[in-house]
């Protein structure tokens, strides 16, 4: 009897096992340059299951399967904590060979958690520049049922309500919350911000009423926008995005702004130049697939692949923006 | 008549023998990983999504809705054999499933288990057929206010006519609420009670590690003390009209399917709460509105039939508002919105008009994938049994290695190990004063969505606490979640007036 138990316990592992090792197989071909990973590349998602970027990461995981770009698997992990503390922490204590095998996806909250927390001893400047994969954008949301239909319309309503005008965003201190401050401060608005947990429950706040406006990304806001639920007012960019051709620019509006968040890889801060040369190639590889070029027409991602120290001079940029930003939120001290 | 044609369009392509074979497939993979202790749907869901590469966009989501359906049938059965909760969703199937197995009845258990979750399923995606625009328009009128006030009835379930003593019941809930706050705070952006600042509290407790903990940990510290070492586990048969009987006496359980059903489809639309938020208060209520609510817990075939047909129901549920709306009602419906962008659909309000091949594929593939799920666990209970049958000795040091490999699944962080053995050993001493323990963990579940939806709500109204009442939808469930909070005050009230000293 003990062995007939035995035996279907086996089975159950193996199953299980088998499904594993099924994905895990991605098998060799390419070569990028001498180092290679020797064993699978922990893939850290600085954002929950579901999200903008956790979508992203596993399209990116994807591409390099399905044309077995890399010897060894990416395996996603998803480290949501503390808007990124977590992983930014997991990160910066790697050493040796796994600091040549963690890799992370990361957004603007790369600049800010450790602005905002400076116990975390991380400086987002040390990471190694793997690569900016794209820039997403952000357009500024109201119901349609508002009868809202430009900015200027949107700002009588929002200062007829003054405070109960209410902004959903993602989070206190995030994005959201920043492009907020500026609406408030360059048209003299009280507007009342609300954080909630993530863009698509932000998008759920403005389709059922329960928020007057949201500054989602495109990807966020689109089911709606298609469907007429939603309008888009003004986008944060330089130029019009070609999907939402009605939507003047902040700058044509006479507010010299324009945001972005990036959507970037990087390695850990104590990663070898072997590897991030190879991580390199790697993503310049999945930036030049047809399905990453596809998914950024789709989702009105901007900006074009930049890395190393082109890379590094563009977070000095902006983690020193970010600084200003939070400066003036309050957010953090001069 | 619309709604019928286009699902006999969508059974058409479920028909195709590729997608049959998915649907097949999907839920056996399913019911093992589900059955693994800590690996849920979700994990399933994850693991195979880059799989789905390989097959077109409705056969893939065909294949993953099996997985999800499936893992709903196998998280029943390592809660009921071993008593570790063998997903989330499955935590509730615990309470009474664990105490069924031990007395013998692990046959009913798991045959109740399976029936109540293929009622659930089936009635659920009936409603979903039936009725799916229409639903999406009320999950998109539930605000703040609403689910917060539908969070607090889930609690006053578990308060009010519990059975059990009030005051140990409130102290086990707290507990659960402090937990539960651990982690980022996203209304303020701070994180809170980390504890010597240790970075694995930073993304909070994740509650699958104190139900482990406690369901897994604690009770196999509790059986060892209470049998030094001789128990014998149940020796429960299983013949076929055996099996045939069980079934029948499932449909005679109807009201906690029902209600398990009704609210487990409606709490799982809800964007944000879920399969397992869903499955808890089905029992709740169940436990609530039953005759004898004090032989909850303590082996009663209505405690598994409620959260089983609730954790189906919502799953179908939870799909709802990821078609409808892009909004996903669990993480495992996060995931598999995930791979629809990925596939080049656009979830949303269009998806009905624009796919119709798609949606209705998958409605019809979920009819499919219930009726599979079912036949085979059936066909499995004989195999489940033999665990059983194993000497207590080889069985406990089992539920240990299977608790520590379920506590470290989830997040592959060690810290979660740690901390679920804590959490056994503290459930255990809990356990000897006889406090409740399912309480701690509904809060630990509810917290994290009531407390922000709380906060949310205030922020809207600029503090004012009456937007609770107020509001059509919101104000008669406060009112009832309050009238049941203070249900054992009045009764206590009452016995004193009645038994005059």
């Amino acid at each position: 009897m003990r062995t007939l138990t035995n035996r279907i316990f086996v089975c159950c592992a193996a199953a299980v096992i088998g499904v594993a090792f099924m994905t895990a197989s991605a098998v060799t071909s390419g070569a990028y340059a001498a180092w290679e990973p020797n064993k699978p590349v922990e893939f850290v998602i600085m954002a929950g299951k579901g999200g903008g970027a956790d979508k992203m990461a596993r399209l990116m995981q994807s591409i390099v399967e399905k044309h077995k770009m890399s010897p060894m698997p990416l395996l996603p992990v998803n480290k949501p904590g503390g808007s990124g503390a977590e992983a930014l922490v997991h990160l910066n204590g790697k050493k040796g060979a796994d600091a040549d095998h963690t890799i992370m996806v990361t957004l603007n909250s790369f600049y800010t958690t450790p602005l905002r927390q400076p116990g975390l001893g991380v400086d987002s400047l040390t990471f190694a520049p793997i690569a900016r994969m794209a820039e997403d954008t952000f357009l500024l949301w109201v119901h349609k049922e508002s009868g809202i239909t430009d900015v200027d319309g949107f700002v009588a309503a929002a200062k007829a309500k003054g405070n109960n005008w209410i902004m959903a965003g993602t989070g206190k201190a995030s994005e959201d919350n920043l492009l907020t401050d500026f609406l408030n401060a360059a048209y003299g608005l009280n507007i009342k911000y609300v954080p909630y947990k993530g863009g698509g429950t932000v998008a759920k706040q403005l389709a059922g009423q329960h928020a007057n406006s949201t500054v989602n990304n495109p990807s966020e806001a689109e089911g709606f926008y298609k469907a007429g639920t939603v309008v888009a007012l003004a986008a944060f960019t330089d130029k019009r995005l070609p999907a939402f051709p009605e939507a003047p620019t902040f700058k044509e509006l006479g507010k010299d702004f324009e945001y972005y968040m990036q959507r970037s890889v990087v390695g850990a801060p104590k990663m070898s130049a072997e590897a991030l040369a190879y991580y390199q190639g790697l993503f310049k590889a999945v930036f030049e697939s047809a399905e990453w070029q596809k998914y950024r027409t789709d989702k009105s991602l901007r900006g074009d692949l930049i890395s190393g120290d082109a890379m590094k001079a563009y977070w000095q940029e902006n983690n020193e923006r970010h600084r200003q930003m939070l400066i003036k939120m309050g957010a953090i001290k001069g | 008549m619309e709604i019928l044609s286009h699902l006999a369009g969508g059974f058409l392509v479920v028909f195709d023998p590729l997608n049959l074979g998915l649907v097949i497939l999907g839920v056996t993979v399913g019911l093992f990983i589900g059955a693994m202790p800590g690996l849920g749907s979700v994990n399933g869901v994850a693991i195979l999504l880059p799989m789905t590469f390989l097959v077109p966009p409705t056969s893939a989501m065909i294949f993953l809705a099996a997985i999800y359906y499936g893992a709903m049938y196998g998280g029943a059965i390592s809660s009921i054999m071993l008593g570790i909760p063998g997903a989330s969703t499955a935590v509730a199937t615990t309470f009474d499933g664990r105490p069924l197995a031990l007395k013998g009845q692990a046959d009913k258990a798991l045959i109740v288990a399976a029936g109540a979750s293929f009622i659930g399923g089936t009635i659920s995606i009936a409603l979903f057929t039936g009725f799916a625009p229409l639903l999406a328009h009320v999950a998109l009128d539930f605000g703040d206010p609403e689910i917060f006030a539908l969070m607090l009835l889930a609690f006053a379930t578990f308060v009010g006519l519990s059975g059990d003593d009030v005051p140990k019941t409130i102290f086990s809930i707290c507990i659960g609420l402090v937990f539960s706050a651990v982690g980022l705070d996203i209304m303020s952006g701070e994180p809170r009670l980390i504890f010597m600042d240790i970075s694995g509290f930073m993304h909070g407790i994740n509650f699958l590690v104190l139900a482990i903990g406690v369901y897994g940990i604690g009770e196999m510290l509790w059986t060892i003390e209470i049998s030094r070492g001789e128990t014998q586990m149940s020796k429960a048969t299983i013949t076929l009209p055996g099996i045939l009987a069980h079934l029948l006496g499932t449909l005679k359980l109807w009201k906690s399917w029902t209600i398990g059903s009704l609210l487990g489809f409606f709490v799982g639309i809800l964007p944000a709460a879920g399969a397992t938020p869903g499955s808890l208060m089905a029992y709740g209520i169940t436990k609530m509105t039953a005759k004898d609510p004090r032989a909850f817990g303590k082996g009663e075939a209505a405690g598994v039939a409620a959260p089983e047909s609730a954790n189906n129901a919502a799953s179908t549920g939870s799909m709802l508002p990821m078609l409808t709306l892009g909004i996903p009602g669990s993480p495992t419906t996060a995931i598999l919105l995930g791979g629809m962008v990925i596939w080049g659909l656009i979830p949303g309000p269009m998806l009905f008009v624009e796919q119709t091949e798609f949606v209705w594929g998958l409605i019809a593939s979920l009819y499919a994938a219930n009726l599979f799920a079912f036949l085979i666990n059936i066909g499995f209970v004989p195999a489940f049994l033999w665990m059983l049958k194993m000497p207590f000795t080889i069985l406990a040091p089992t539920i240990f290695v299977l608790s520590l490999i379920g506590g470290y699944a989830p997040d592959e962080n060690m810290h979660d190990v740690w901390l679920m053995l804590i959490f056994g050993v503290g459930a255990y001493l809990l356990r000897k004063l006889d406090y409740p323990m399912a309480p701690a963990v509904l809060a630990i579940v509810l917290g994290p969505i009531a407390e922000p939806k709380m906060r949310q709500s205030l922020l809207i109204s600029g503090g004012d606490i009456t937007i609770f009442f107020t509001r059509p939808i919101a104000g008669p469930i406060t009112v009832i979640a309050i009238a049941l909070l203070l249900l054992p005050l009045i009764q206590l009230i009452w016995r004193t007036i009645r038994k005059p000293a």
